[in-house]
């Protein structure tokens, strides 16, 4: 019982602080999750996001209910996604009909606006994370391939606009089928002259 | 059958929508306005702005006020699984057969090169939100708040609610 409680109270509070929409809310699942109640690592929680954004639907949603259903089963799963959306939609049916007058005015705008700093600070520090895990303390080879797959996914995803969900797709195929060292540089090459030819 | 209705509105957004909630939203219009005609173009901006201004993911904010509307609590339930439920179900099965294999070296080296991409699509959405903040409220109050959100997360280690409660309040004071 005292686990459900948390897992309520940790997406509840995700659901009443993420301002933006579920993207936004990633950072605040990531310190409820990893640094508050270290239900997962920063590994696990790598992979969840990673799939999660490899498959369709809403990303907050998928996190709070795989998260739950990992620590207390379905009820578990359940109750985080409970806890993340239903606040939030009474609150929105309740508010709608007197909120609508307010909609433009300036205080609403202005506290959405003052929060999107804050939310990119936080967002931009995981991502330092990420990197640094994928670097510090890594073989040679791993610093090289990380690099590697660091500009693929910047080039692939930002500068021709593929989905992430090809790329998240593409490494997780390639990890699983690669065999050994020599063989996977000859594949990433072999990619990387098929990505070259694409683009000419 | 109003509820089945609701079930496909929903299912089909949450289904086809990659890039979580905000990206399914022009697949919710599309059901919703143009499909079936709950709501008008009007209607649904209005739902819409009001949504973006509470917290919480967005698209079940839809989904369940959409739902509500049209059949009451049931239909607010309804139109909720139907977004949530399909694709945190293929997650949780997909993420089972991965942690199964979880010691297995090419599960690690999964794990492993995930990371960069990890890292660049986190950064992507950080770039979004300095881009729209920066747009919004101009290069002065953007610096300010971004140092500052900066120095109480990182440096002082503040916890992360009390930082957004602090730009909430900022902004209904300042901006």
């Amino acid at each position: 019982m005292r686990t459900l409680i948390d897992i309520f109270l940790a997406f509840f509070r995700v659901g009443m602080l993420g301002y933006g929409g579920g993207p936004s809310s990633i950072p605040l699942v990531h310190q409820e999750v990893v640094k508050k109640y270290r239900w997962m690592n920063d590994d696990e929680f790598g992979d969840t996001l990673a799939l999660g954004n490899a498959l369709p639907g809403p990303i907050a949603t998928k996190m709070a209910g795989y998260i739950g259903y990992r620590v207390k089963g379905i009820t578990g799963g359940i109750v985080g996604v409970l806890a993340l959306t239903l606040p939030t939609i009474v609150l929105m049916i309740a508010l709608l009909t007197w909120f609508m007058a307010y909609k433009d005015s300036p205080v609403i705008q202005g506290m959405t606006n003052a929060v999107r700093p804050v939310v990119g600070v936080m967002l931009a520090s995981l991502a330092y994370d990420f990197f640094k895990k994928s670097w510090k303390g890594q073989a040679v080879s791993v610093k090289r391939n990380s690099v590697i797959i660091g500009l693929i996914s910047l080039i692939v995803i930002v500068f021709l606009g593929w989905h992430p969900a090809f790329v998240i797709g593409g490494i997780l195929l390639f990890a699983l089928l690669k065999k050994n060292e020599s063989n996977s540089q000859k594949q990433a090459a072999g990619g990387k002259e098929r990505k070259r030819d694409e683009n000419a | 059958m109003i509820y089945w209705d609701l079930f496909m509105a929903f299912f089909i957004p949450g289904i086809v929508g990659y890039g979580g909630g905000p990206a399914s939203i022009p697949l919710i219009q599309n059901e919703v306005v143009t499909r079936y005609g709950w709501l008008t173009l009007e209607e649904f901006g209005d739902a819409l702005a009001l949504g973006n201004a509470l917290p919480g993911p967005i698209a079940t904010k839809m989904a369940g006020y959409v739902g509500y509307l049209m059949g009451g609590p049931l239909g607010a339930t309804v139109a909720l699984f139907a977004t949530v439920a399909p694709s945190l179900i293929a997650m949780i099965v997909l993420l089972r057969i991965l942690y199964r294999f979880k010691d297995s070296p090419r599960v690690k080296t999964m794990t492993q090169m995930i990371r960069p991409t990890i890292g660049i699509l986190l950064a992507i959405i950080a770039v979004q939100f300095f881009v729209s903040a920066w747009h919004a409220i101009g290069v002065f109050q953007f610096v300010i708040l971004t140092a500052a959100s900066w120095l109480f997360l990182e440096k002082w280690k503040a916890h992360p609610a009390w930082v957004i409660v602090g730009a909430l309040i900022y902004g209904m004071v300042i901006l």
